[in-house]
């Protein structure tokens, strides 16, 4: 039929475009980069085979770490205000209460021995350079000590619950340090003036990051910003795969919280569109045979 | 004053004092329109309820948005997206309908094109829906710049660094489109006006004219078939209705308008809820920043091909810069479909299939625009550059020789 003809030729005429304009123009702009890797297994100064002794660690993180970190789980309460603490630092060292549950393990035990290669930071701060990060190297340290420490910060991690409330805990623990998520309530814990000294920019509030980044990017930017932004100032973290899920669900609860009313009352209206279509269609049938 | 009697009923009350039954009769049921027509004849009536959605969504969320650059973003992307029920169903429908919108009037536009509707009396009908393609451009583009995310602020920089172009005048005009040295508070204030009022009553106008400079050429067909209009329906009224040409409006027409509503609803209402991006660009969902450019800059999908005309000359002629001849080229571009019915010489009416020279030339030009659209959006690099450069200069030689190949085409129909 002649109606189904000219349909055919409009479908093929706009899914050309589509395509053009939507899909391949995008991929053109934004190539795939290599996919994300938990295993951190570019990191090969520990060996993280070793099995951690968690009492050992106890007595290495209260005499090594309890100076500058706060670990509330196990009783080290912070000492300085947020904004004393950044002035004192850069930026607000993390507690390490979560470390061991929201970082991989190979990740952490190589940031200890050297963090700014593990973070991907060389080009801020390289060797013999004039600005030193704020947490030495502790690559002095013997590797069973290092895991006996990785070990010790994995015992005391409480655990948090599969919802809203423990995803904002781990965005809390992993990013809320230097990022603030407005329509949250939450801001950072670092001052804004402080950070911008810090990082020579101020890092973006990540309210609609879920949607002008989305999933898909945030998936592997997380993981390492560097593939995709050359030369940020966003350290690579180490989240472990879960809490990165964990980061990316609340940015979604935050930034999208319509999400799954807007997916159930769309299958309503379409619904009823069928129904106004196909009425429509029976109508249009009764009328026209009188007049063809 | 005429004498008036008690009516019997209230459609008699109402008809003694506003005419409702002939009304009915001249807006509806015995308004004709051909009866050999196929779907794209209901674009018209795909259009109108459009822009009653748009209408609508945009008057709920007018309640919300608020015109100033520090509470824009949030309140476009906050209250009104999060806050307010159903706020992010107005947004979505009023961002996606206004993208869509713009695919049923090219559709439109090109039926008209493809079947000579726009001539032999029919030039009013298509002069007034040029200037409502026009006034939606404008009311899209003014649109776009209220949320005030990165794109609605590049493009709002982009597009009124064009006006720059013009001699003498163009430094001034800019600044006075903008309110502003730069795209501040104030154009943003400005557009909101443009937005929500002007364009908008424009558009009301038009849309009158338009539908009223249907009622004496009448409807085309698709045979481009031109018949007494007044005999026709005489036949229908004398109940002939399987022989006359044509159908009354209300219900015949519409009821056909109706179902194929019905099925682009479903479509339309799929892109609302679960494939929007295309619309609501991703990059608009990061706040508007003076000091930091987006890697990629492009305008709405509608508005690639014209502005791809405009970049596609990117090296200096002579003593003219590429700024310029691009300039040139777009403002040829953009008036040149106005005068379509002049640039057409053949005195044919008939679908573009049944015209040797203009079929080619129709499919010609859908080809080209298509490439422009492409590479629109594409970065500007390389041999993206060169396609664009010919793709643009295409563009102005089909309209160019246009007028030749239609006389060549009526010369030729006279010969045999």
């Amino acid at each position: 039929m002649k109606e189904f003809k000219i349909l055919a030729v409009l479908v093929v005429l706009v899914g050309a475009l589509y395509y053009g304009i939507e899909p391949f123009a995008h991929s053109v702009m934004h190539p795939e980069v290599a996919p994300a890797n938990f295993a951190f297994d570019d990191l090969k100064n520990v060996d993280t085979s070793l099995k951690g002794n968690v009492d050992n660690g106890k007595v290495l993180v209260e005499a090594n770490c309890i100076a500058c970190h706060a670990i509330e789980a196990a009783g080290h309460l912070q000492i300085m205000s947020n904004a004393d603490a950044a002035a004192a630092y850069g930026v607000n060292p993390p507690d390490l209460s979560s470390a061991g549950r929201i970082y991989d393990k190979n990740f952490l035990a190589n940031f200890i021995y050297n963090p700014v290669a593990a973070m991907k930071l060389d080009h801020k701060y390289p060797v013999g350079g004039a600005k030193a990060f704020p947490m030495p190297s502790y690559n002095w340290m013997q590797p069973q000590d290092i895991m006996d420490v990785v070990a010790y910060l994995q015992s005391i991690s409480p655990k948090v619950t599969e919802d809203k409330a423990g995803h904002e805990a781990t965005f809390k623990a992993a990013c809320s340090r230097c990022h603030a998520m407005k329509y949250g309530t939450l801001e950072a814990t670092t001052p804004a003036e402080t950070l911008k000294t810090y990082l020579g920019t101020t890092p973006p509030d990540l309210s609609q990051h879920i949607k002008s980044r989305g999933e898909h990017y945030l998936h592997s930017f997380i993981n390492n910003p560097q593939v995709l932004l050359a030369g940020t100032a966003m350290p690579r973290v180490g989240l472990t795969e879960k809490a990165q899920e964990e980061v990316i669900a609340y940015m979604e609860e935050i930034g999208d919280s319509k999400k799954a009313e807007r997916e159930s009352v769309g299958l309503w209206v379409m619904g009823y569109s069928v129904v106004f279509a196909l009425l429509a269609y029976l109508w249009k049938r009764k009328i026209w045979k009188k007049v063809h | 004053m005429a004498e008036f009697k008690k009516a019997d009923s209230m459609l008699e009350w109402f008809d003694q004092r506003l005419g409702v039954v002939k009304f009915a009769k001249v807006m509806m049921t015995e308004y004709w329109i051909p009866k050999n027509i196929n779907f794209l004849w209901a674009m018209g009536v795909l259009l109108s309820v459009m822009f009653a959605i748009l209408l609508v969504s945009g008057i709920f969320l007018l309640m919300y948005y608020k015109p100033d650059v520090n509470m824009a973003f949030d309140s476009v992307n906050y209250t009104i997206m999060q806050e307010v029920g159903y706020g992010w169903l107005f947004r979505h429908i009023h961002a996606v309908g206004a993208s869509v919108v713009f695919l049923i009037i090219y559709i439109h536009m090109f039926t008209g094109i493809y079947y000579g509707s726009y001539k032999k009396g029919r030039e009013m009908i298509w002069i007034s829906g040029m200037i409502l393609f026009m006034l939606f451009s404008a009311e899209g583009f003014s649109g776009y710049m209220l949320p005030w995310g990165q794109m609605s602020y590049w493009a709002a920089y982009v597009i009124t660094e064009i006006f720059g172009g013009i001699p003498l005048i163009g430094g001034d005009l800019v600044v006075w489109i903008r309110g502003n040295f730069y795209v501040a508070d104030s154009t943003l204030t400005r557009f909101f006006m443009l937005h929500v009022l002007l364009i908008p009553l424009g558009i009301l106008g038009a849309i009158v004219l338009h539908f009223y400079a249907l009622r004496f050429p009448h409807v085309n067909n698709v045979e481009g078939e031109f018949f007494d209009f007044d005999e026709e329906a005489e036949k229908y009224l004398a109940g002939k209705h399987k022989e006359s040409k044509v159908v009354p409006f209300w219900p015949v027409f519409l009821s056909k308008d109706f179902f194929v509503l019905g099925v682009f609803l479903v479509f339309f209402f799929y892109l609302v809820f679960f494939h929007y991006d295309f619309a609501m660009d991703p990059i608009n969902f990061d706040k508007a920043d003076g000091l930091k450019t987006p890697a990629h800059i492009y305008p709405e999908w509608y508005f690639l091909w014209s502005y791809e005309v405009l970049r596609g000359w990117f090296f200096p002629v002579g003593p003219l810069s590429g700024k310029d001849l691009g300039l040139m080229a777009f403002g040829f571009a953009n008036a040149i479909f106005l005068v379509m019915p002049w640039l057409d010489r053949s005195p044919t009416v008939k679908p573009a299939n049944q015209r040797p020279y203009f079929g080619i030339w129709f499919w010609l030009m859908i080809a080209d625009l298509m490439v422009l659209t492409l590479f629109g959006k594409l970065p500007p690099t390389g041999p993206n550059a060169w396609v664009g450069f010919g793709a643009s200069l295409t563009f102005l030689v089909l309209f160019i020789a246009l007028p030749f190949v239609t006389i060549a085409e009526a010369k030729k129909a006279k010969g045999k």
